[in-house]
């Protein structure tokens, strides 16, 4: 397994956000976590990379127990976090923000430079530019790009679509099945873009309320009447 | 002659007790009330040693590193525990500051014996001018040029800079954030042991020097804005002319109410300081570039 999730709950202060999830990935395999807003996929990513406590429950990744890894280090160990609103840094031009994902599984000293720069030559365009002046679609690239470069164990990406045009989501699909084929890069995804999800997922979890509902094959993700009902309202 | 040499003066002043707390206030968002006690502990440690026939210049290099020691340890011990709460650390700060203060006067009293201004004068068209303030006001450059480099080119500013943006964001991609805040608060801290120590032959060596230093150190902040380099260089050019030209007509005096009104009157028209003004100029021009692409 590449990273499981044993019964962990967490949240802010007081309040659970997430309740006793247990999810396991393998290595090579594409996941993803769907749901409706609310239910907590971004608390659970958060969890994950250890933005957030966990107040119980365990989590391992490449069979050692992070639970109580800080989020840098979980970085250092491998873990690529992608996260919600892309979270590029605005004020640091294109290269820079790349260049701060070289610390991304530090026992690797090999840097993707190339490839992030073949796969997205958008951003090999516009490496002097500031981030922040770039369209939604172009800092969702850099911020899966910036990731990539350290050459990560397991890419979490937490709702990749958001704010990108529908032809860019799909174009984006394609390549993160690329480079995960190119690199046997393990990921796990959240989202609710049904064609996203379709697109790339091998098999999925239904979080509702904070607690996994559901486990989903690829035919079930596919199936569009099952899907329907897990994603609208 | 007279108008540049006091602008030199004027300049470099502000621009060394300014930048260790802009770079603190800018990187963290802390407020460091003990700033002016820190210089005042740089100015103590370099005189200590140059009392003593250490030359000067190792001394004021002892004065920056052991400010910047103790700003570490007061980091460990006080602020780390106040990251997320300005309002708190200017409290914590402030005690910092009066604790030091007086500190300082039990262990050594009122006032120690201070050194003397090293390399004399030189003569320009009848008027008498230090040479050493002339070499501060190149050291103020060197610091500039020396800050840019380390922020611009070197790995760590570059976390330092990620960090200041988006502090999650940079500890999900492996900075340990915890330990750039101490790295930026004691650098901070050496910067005002540096200006404590380079100015400590110039002036009279008391437990309450740094209250000298803060006034104008917080204006050149606040008018600066929040980015430690753009804003302080600006802003620090800029009310050092202010300050020259009413010292040179009116007095020290006049001088320093001057810098506050011109400060008060920028802030109510700039609020974001120099470093938004510099930003919407940034942007515009980004933008029009976009537009012909």
């Amino acid at each position: 397994m590449m990273l499981e999730a044993k019964n962990v709950t967490a949240g802010y202060d007081k309040v659970m956000v997430i309740n006793d999830i247990s999810i396991s990935i393998g290595e090579g395999e594409i996941v993803s976590i769907i749901g409706r807003n609310g239910v907590g996929k971004s608390t659970f990513m958060k969890t994950l990379m250890g933005l957030l406590k966990t107040s119980s429950g365990s989590i391992i990744f490449d069979g050692e127990d992070i639970t109580a890894v800080k989020a840098h280090n979980r970085a250092k160990n491998g873990l690529g976090y992608v996260p919600q609103g892309h979270g590029i840094f605005p004020g640091l031009t294109v290269e820079e923000n790349m260049r701060m994902g070289c610390m991304i599984n530090s026992a690797n000293e090999k840097y993707n430079f190339d490839m992030v720069y073949t796969y997205f030559p958008r951003l090999a365009e516009r490496k002097k530019q500031m981030a922040g002046s770039m369209s939604g679609g172009e800092q969702a690239m850099l911020s899966i790009g910036r990731v990539l470069v350290g050459n990560p164990k397991i890419l979490l990406l937490d709702e990749p679509s958001e704010g990108v045009q529908p032809n860019v989501v799909s174009q984006m699909g394609d390549i993160v099945l690329k480079i995960s084929k190119e690199i046997g890069l393990t990921v796990l995804m959240v989202e609710q873009h049904m064609g996203l999800i379709q697109q790339v997922t091998e098999r999925s979890y239904v979080l509702d309320k904070g607690s996994i509902v559901a486990s989903l094959t690829k035919e079930e993700v596919n199936d569009n009447n099952v899907i329907k009902q897990y994603l609208t309202v | 002659m007279t108008y540049l040499y006091q602008f030199c003066d004027s300049f470099s002043f502000l621009i060394l007790s300014a930048m260790g707390l802009s770079i603190i206030f800018g990187m963290m968002g802390i407020i460091n009330l003990a700033h002016g006690e820190f210089i005042m502990l740089g100015a103590y440690i370099t005189t200590f040693f140059a009392v003593r026939n250490v030359p000067l210049p190792i001394s004021v290099a002892l004065g920056a590193v052991g400010t910047g020691v103790f700003g570490f340890i007061m980091d460990r011990l006080i602020i780390s525990r106040l990251y997320s709460r300005p309002l708190d650390s200017v409290v914590a700060t402030w005690g910092i500051s009066l604790v030091m203060c007086q500190g300082m006067r039990v262990l050594f009293g009122s006032s120690i014996v201070g050194t003397s201004t090293p390399l004399g004068s030189f003569t320009v068209n009848g008027g008498k001018f230090s040479v050493y303030r002339m070499v501060l006001a190149a050291i103020s450059l060197v610091l500039v040029a020396a800050v840019y480099f380390i922020f611009m080119h070197t790995k760590i500013g570059l976390y330092a800079r990620a960090t200041m943006q988006n502090c999650a964001i940079a500890s999900s991609l492996g900075v340990n954030s915890n330990r750039m805040y101490a790295l930026t608060f004691a650098f901070g801290s050496a910067l005002a042991g540096l200006c404590g120590g380079l100015y400590a032959p110039t002036v009279s060596i008391t437990p309450d020097m740094g209250s000298n230093f803060m006034m104008e150190s917080f204006v050149t902040v606040i008018v600066g804005g929040t980015n430690p380099l753009v804003g302080t260089v600006i802003s620090g050019g800029v009310l050092g002319l202010v300050r020259s030209f009413l010292e040179i007509g009116f007095g020290t005096f006049v001088g320093r109410v001057g810098l506050l009104i011109v400060a008060i009157i920028f802030i109510r028209l700039v609020p974001k300081g120099f470093s938004g003004l510099v930003e919407n100029i940034r942007k515009r021009i980004e933008v029009k570039k976009n537009e012909k692409i």
